[in-house]
């Protein structure tokens, strides 16, 4: 999962955020149609015109902010809440493997691994982020792994109870508990009564295994 | 702890004891409640033991701080690993099989420092640029921003890692100092017990 798109997604739906254009510009405002975003903003601000701190701006006009252009951009922000905002993402998906990976025993061949940028120490926002992004990932590719080895499993689990009805129809089939997605040895085994004489006779048996030795 | 450091990690702490320093070798006692301990470990226990809240809370802070708890396992988890492998909670000695115990019992890892060679408390910071593990010339360079357990003067060791060369106990050591990070999830009542339990084993009798 993509959680920055996820975030983008997110910001387009939130009510405050500013109307955008297919291409990333402001939207035109067709003949009769409500008024815009920006003009409602302006309308806002002239309203505190009399403050005397506030100049009104068409959407348009560049020159004011032409002035400042100069000025080099800001770089000293303040970045511990976003770092504590993505530490929390962390943890949140940190505990949702681990959860997953308890409810996934005893199933073999998932990937849990996920990389780290080495510690211990203070991570920066961009080391948080890939972090996330990683945690985000495998958590959605074990989800979809684990999904497909439930269905298999579901299969297997039919295919017993058929077996098991008409065992003659699975002659030699062998499914074990590893097959269901359950723990120890157990097995379920079509297999003919008498050895060759119920095979020539086609006398066919489910054999269930007493579990693990 | 540094301010910083709180600041980035409102829930870290780190709590301190002392002790003193017994003779080496472990009581029967203390050999007969390791072997208590490791009957009441089995696979399932230790399979679902990353759900359970402290030891779930400890994994979670080694992700935040960049360590990946599947490579370098929590201490909690570590132990059950070994006892698994090993059959049993090996004794050693009568300081880590105080630290094995607080640890089983407990989920908190306790650190056992040799305090005659501390400068005043212990606590938790951030290294600066260039310094080296123990402040020794030969010692490891830290990485700008690892986090360390420090007394007033030098880094002692890394916050769940090595400890700085010489300021482990040995068997000169005469006071144990003894301490445990909380980490955000762990409650402050479980560190506590963590660190009685082990001054209380290494109580001389």
């Amino acid at each position: 999962m993509d959680l920055r798109r996820h975030t983008a997604a997110a910001l387009r739906d939130w009510p405050g955020a500013h109307p955008v254009g297919r291409l990333g510009g402001p939207v035109r405002k067709a003949a009769g149609e409500a008024d815009s975003w920006e003009e409602r903003q302006i309308r806002a601000l002239g309203t505190l015109e009399g403050s005397g701190t506030l100049t009104t701006l068409s959407p348009g006009d560049t020159a004011g902010t032409q002035a400042f252009s100069h000025l080099p951009l800001r770089t000293d922000v303040d970045e511990a809440a976003a770092r504590r905002s993505l530490r929390g993402q962390i943890a949140r998906l940190e505990r949702e493997l681990a959860a997953m990976f308890t409810s996934a025993h005893p199933r073999q061949g998932l990937d849990w691994r996920v990389g780290s940028p080495g510690g211990p120490r203070l991570l920066g926002i961009g080391e948080l982020e890939a972090l996330r992004d990683d945690l985000a990932a495998r958590l959605e590719d074990t989800r979809l792994a684990l999904s497909d080895c439930t269905r298999v499993e579901r299969g297997n689990v039919a295919r017993i109870e058929q077996m098991v009805a008409e065992p003659e129809r699975f002659k030699w089939v062998r499914i074990s508990n590893a097959d269901i997605g359950e723990p120890a040895c157990k097995h379920w085994h079509s297999r003919p009564r008498f050895g060759l004489i119920g095979m020539l006779m086609g006398w066919w048996r489910v054999k269930i295994s007493s579990g693990c030795p | 702890m540094e301010h910083a450091l709180r600041a980035e990690f409102p829930g870290l702490a780190l709590l301190h004891a002392e002790a003193a320093a017994p003779g080496r070798r472990s009581p029967r006692e203390l050999r007969q409640r390791l072997r208590y301990l490791s009957d009441r470990v089995h696979g399932q226990h230790v399979l679902s033991m990353r759900r359970e809240p402290i030891a779930s809370a400890y994994r979670v802070f080694f992700r935040q701080i960049g360590i990946d708890p599947d490579q370098h396992r929590p201490p909690g988890e570590a132990a059950m690993l070994e006892r698994l492998r090993a059959g049993w909670f090996r004794s050693r000695n009568i300081v880590d099989d105080a630290l094995t115990v607080a640890l089983v019992e407990t989920g908190v890892a306790v650190r056992a420092f040799d305090a005659d060679r501390i400068q005043g408390g212990l606590g938790l910071r951030i290294s600066q640029a260039g310094e080296r593990l123990g402040g020794a010339p030969n010692g490891f360079e830290l990485p700008e921003g690892t986090i360390v357990i420090a007394d007033e003067r030098d880094s002692v060791g890394l916050v769940f890692g090595d400890t700085a060369a010489g300021r482990g106990v040995s068997g000169d050591t005469a006071r144990i100092g003894l301490c445990a990070v909380r980490v955000e999830g762990v409650p402050d009542i479980s560190v506590e017990e963590a660190l009685w339990t082990c001054a209380d084993i290494l109580q001389p009798r």
